[in-house]
């Protein structure tokens, strides 16, 4: 405890612009990386499908969705180069004390992103030149180092929950083991739940788009298959990401216990500890909840008799703040995560049964909202994993309070960056149903004209 | 104490790698500025669409240099990062600023569609092309001139504002500016244009000259404000500012008697960059911030260096032939814009195929050239709305 009210006693500068400036700019980003590290894969089972089935509609959306790709893949690089400089600019107190531990996962996430950017570019142009064969492999390298990448630089996260591999004397860093950094306890299933969900948010949110044109009536096989195709990639991730939550909500549990404290609402710790869906928590009471009882400790240690640790275990100034939104967050990510997967079970289901696609307006509705759903339920799981953080940035060595800079200028940079990330937003959605209008008025000219930002520019 | 063999190769490392991106990046920034220059539509158009073209490839590319550079420096330097970090966030945040407006623009100007949407992405890749390297340039400056505390209370805005972080702002501008117009002088030649490749010549020059009186001018500027490093470009840094100087020459020298050399005319004036940031590297030497840290206080254990010696042993291998492969397709005219799909739309069914379908073939070439004239004449337009204020001015 000595340690922690040394701690304590560091004059602390107000982080909240800080925070809320790396929250929002990670929310942005994270949206568009799970383009770069998913969209490949699903553009090349298309892909796959029309080589091998001689199929054009599947070659026709594979070709469509590269170009739309490359867009989404861009402005990732960009706002993940800003997340970089930002590590820096909010968070020297980080960077300084332990930026040699945490490098390594980010130098090779660097390494994983040189490549992609380079494949991306073969891939995208290669189309009429490459055989089909070759072509399709081009792509293989995206989807690995998509997967690598996101490994990396979520282990680099991981790392923060559970700091491993160093050696600290006098405050100072005196020794690092990379790869004891890299696989810190944190690192599979973080990792795991984000790929996963990378997959998750891509294939529903791709396949919401084709949802809407079926609901539209437009019901080709251009249509069903570009529905399909993300769908099944999508559902497939669906149980596992049930089952990855499940698992990873019993680590925290045992890992950082307060955090699994905060999601839960658990004030004390105790026995026969109630599960509480929904619910405010306002002075140590839940309003609008509903607690079944005994079943947050079944889900602990499948026994009603299981004791779980309550947040009273640290001072108030070690707790979380917001728990409110943390719980809430938490709750709307796995009741998010069943209605996928409910989703998913209800196609599986009628497939089984009838070997065709269910595309009733029943279905396709809440499929048309699926993506929005995931990109929700991805955010929601990052506000938990990090509020729940609080007010920790390396859980129990280093406060955010003693990272964050001590430059004045946040509150301006966080007022341009959010209206600048606004503007990203609306062109990143804009572009691409642009372009799909372009595609629908089916003018080959325009099509013809329309250029991308990688690879050598058009020559008639 | 000397620094460690280790901490020595990682700040060779990143030396190599900064020199890279002035480079590579600044080939790119220099496209811009020339972009932004390139004058009224008559005169722009040819410039304009060449500097597109040749920038469109490695841009991309560019980006992942700088952020080979930060990790770098946090891996390898912390504490180093950290202060300057946190001493210049201005510059350094307005260079970031600068970044995110180009890269946005440049991925939403071939796809905007409507005439202002145009001009705003035109306009915005080309004024951050110039803040970008503007800025950077009096973060080095900072560096440079032992300006930046090694642990600084906030951000100090008399660091980056000396006179010499200014001049080496201006300076970096002026470089971006010069080695990319002799790589479009070589760009112009390759594509046969003799116009262009004049064109490019002479602003090479221009800015060669330019950019060697800024040199000199940062140089005399650096006696004063940073002896320590002065002191050793004039000792055991010599030979490479020597080196510098005399490549720069020739580069001139080359222009002159126009003996436009793809290989020669590109490696001198990128030995007359690459050779300053080594000479700049050397210069500092022990120092990190000379002379408040020395490397031995500024760099991380031993094993966070050695894992730095991993991942650019993995660039060298996985990254290199990556690279390798794209120029090699690029070369052999492998990559090309997609084709119209309108064949794979009819064979989808999407479409009813027209009765005169085999006369259709024919029909799309003259599309294809009809379409490609509406758009240079919508692409003159909407640069000369852009540019036509300042030239009324």
């Amino acid at each position: 405890m000595d340690a922690l009210t040394h701690v304590l006693a560091v004059s602390a500068v107000n982080p909240v612009p800080a925070r809320s400036q790396m929250g929002s700019s990670l929310g942005f980003h994270i949206i568009l990386a799970c383009f770069g590290i998913a969209f490949a894969a699903v553009t090349m089972v298309a892909e796959w499908i029309g080589i091998r089935r001689g199929d054009a509609a599947a070659l026709l959306l594979a070709r469509r969705w590269s170009k739309v790709m490359a867009v989404l893949v861009a402005v990732g690089a960009v706002s993940g180069t800003v997340l970089s400089y930002e590590m820096g600019l909010l968070w020297p107190g980080l960077m300084g004390r332990f930026g040699a531990a945490i490098g390594f996962p980010f130098s090779l996430e660097g390494i994983f992103f040189f490549l992609e950017a380079i494949f991306v570019g073969v891939y995208l142009y290669g189309w009429n030149r490459l055989s089909p064969w070759a072509h399709w492999w081009s792509g293989m390298p995206i989807v690995v180092s998509g997967i690598l990448g996101a490994m990396s630089v979520v282990a680099a996260n991981a790392w923060m929950n559970s700091p491993a591999g160093y050696t600290l004397s006098g405050g100072k860093l005196t020794s690092v083991d990379p790869v004891s950094v890299y696989f810190n306890a944190s690192m599979p299933y973080e990792t795991a739940h984000m790929i996963l969900a990378a997959y998750m948010v891509t294939g529903f949110l791709v396949a919401g788009v084709y949802a809407v044109g079926l609901l539209r009536g437009r019901r080709d096989r251009y249509h069903r298959l570009g529905f399909a195709i993300p769908f099944t990639i999508a559902g497939i991730c669906a149980p596992l990401q049930v089952m990855m939550g499940d698992i990873i909500a019993r680590f925290i549990a045992s890992n950082q216990p307060v955090k699994f404290a905060a999601m839960e609402y658990v004030t004390t710790t105790s026995r026969n500890v109630p599960e509480w869906l929904g619910g405010i928590f306002i002075n140590g009471k839940v309003y609008f909840g509903a607690a079944i009882p005994s079943f947050n400790s079944i889900l602990v240690g499948f026994s009603p008799h299981t004791k779980v640790i309550g947040w009273d275990s640290v001072p108030a100034s070690l707790r979380p703040p917001l728990v409110s939104l943390i719980h809430l967050s938490f709750d709307l990510m796995v009741g998010i995560g069943f209605f996928l997967f409910a989703l998913a079970a209800w196609q599986g289901w009628w497939w089984w049964f009838h070997r065709r696609l269910l595309l009733t307006p029943w279905f396709l509705v809440p499929c048309a909202v699926s993506g929005v759903a995931a990109v929700a339920a991805m955010e929601a799981g990052w506000i938990v994993t990090e509020v729940g953080r609080q007010p920790w940035i390396v859980y129990r060595v280093l406060l955010v309070s003693q990272a964050v800079t001590s430059s004045g200028g946040v509150p301006v940079t966080l007022g341009v960056m959010l209206v600048l990330y606004a503007i990203l937003t609306v062109v990143s959605i804009g572009v691409p149903m642009v372009m799909s209008r372009r595609w629908r008025r089916g003018a080959p000219a325009e099509e013809e004209a329309e250029q991308v930002p990688y690879g050598p520019p058009v020559r008639p | 104490m000397s620094p460690s063999p280790e901490a020595i190769a990682v700040a060779a490392i990143l030396i190599v790698v900064i020199a890279a991106y002035a480079l590579f990046g600044g080939a790119d920034f220099g496209g811009g500025i020339w972009d932004l220059v390139a004058g009224s539509a008559e005169r722009g158009a040819a410039p304009r669409e060449l500097i597109d073209e040749s920038i469109t490839p490695v841009w991309e590319a560019n980006h992942v240099w700088l952020v080979f550079i930060l990790v770098l420096t946090w891996t390898a330097f912390p504490p180093a990062f950290a202060a300057i970090m946190t001493a210049l966030f201005v510059p350094l945040s307005l260079s970031a600023l600068g970044i995110v407006l180009r890269g946005a623009g440049f991925a939403f100007r071939h796809t905007a569609e409507r005439l202002h949407m145009q001009q705003l992405t035109g306009a915005l890749f080309a004024a951050a092309s110039l803040i970008t390297p503007f800025f950077m340039g009096t973060v080095v400056g900072a560096i440079a001139t032992g300006q930046v505390p090694v642990h600084p209370a906030g951000n100090v805005l008399a660091d980056w504002t000396s006179p010499t972080a200014i001049l080496t702002g201006f300076l970096f501008v002026a470089a971006c500016a010069y080695i990319s117009a002799v790589f479009l002088v070589l760009e112009a030649r390759q594509r046969g244009h003799r116009d262009l490749t004049r064109y490019f010549s002479l602003r090479a020059t221009a800015a060669g000259v330019v950019t060697g009186a800024l040199a000199g001018g940062t140089f005399a500027e650096l006696s004063a404000s940073a002896p320590y490093v002065y002191h050793r470009l004039t000792g055991i840094a010599l030979p490479l500012v020597a080196i510098s100087i005399a490549a720069g020459i020739a580069v001139l020298g080359m222009l002159w008697l126009r003996w436009y050399h793809a290989v020669f005319l590109r490696a001198t004036a990128a030995i007359a960059v690459a050779t300053v940031v080594w000479g700049w590297g050397l210069a500092q030497y022990p120092y990190l911030f000379p002379t408040s840290l020395p490397l031995v206080t500024g760099s991380a254990p031993t094993a966070a260096l050695v894992s730095e010696f991993v991942v650019a042993g993995l660039a060298v291998l996985l990254v290199a032939p990556g690279f390798a492969l794209l120029y090699f397709l690029q070369q052999r005219r492998m990559l090309t814009a997609a084709e119209t799909d309108a064949d794979l739309r009819r064979a989808a069914q999407l479409e009813q195929a027209r009765p005169s379908q085999p006369a259709a073939a024919p029909a799309s070439t003259e599309t294809r050239i009809t379409a490609a004239l509406v758009l240079a004449l919508i692409a003159i337009r909407a640069i000369r709305d852009v540019f036509s204020p300042s030239r009324r001015r």
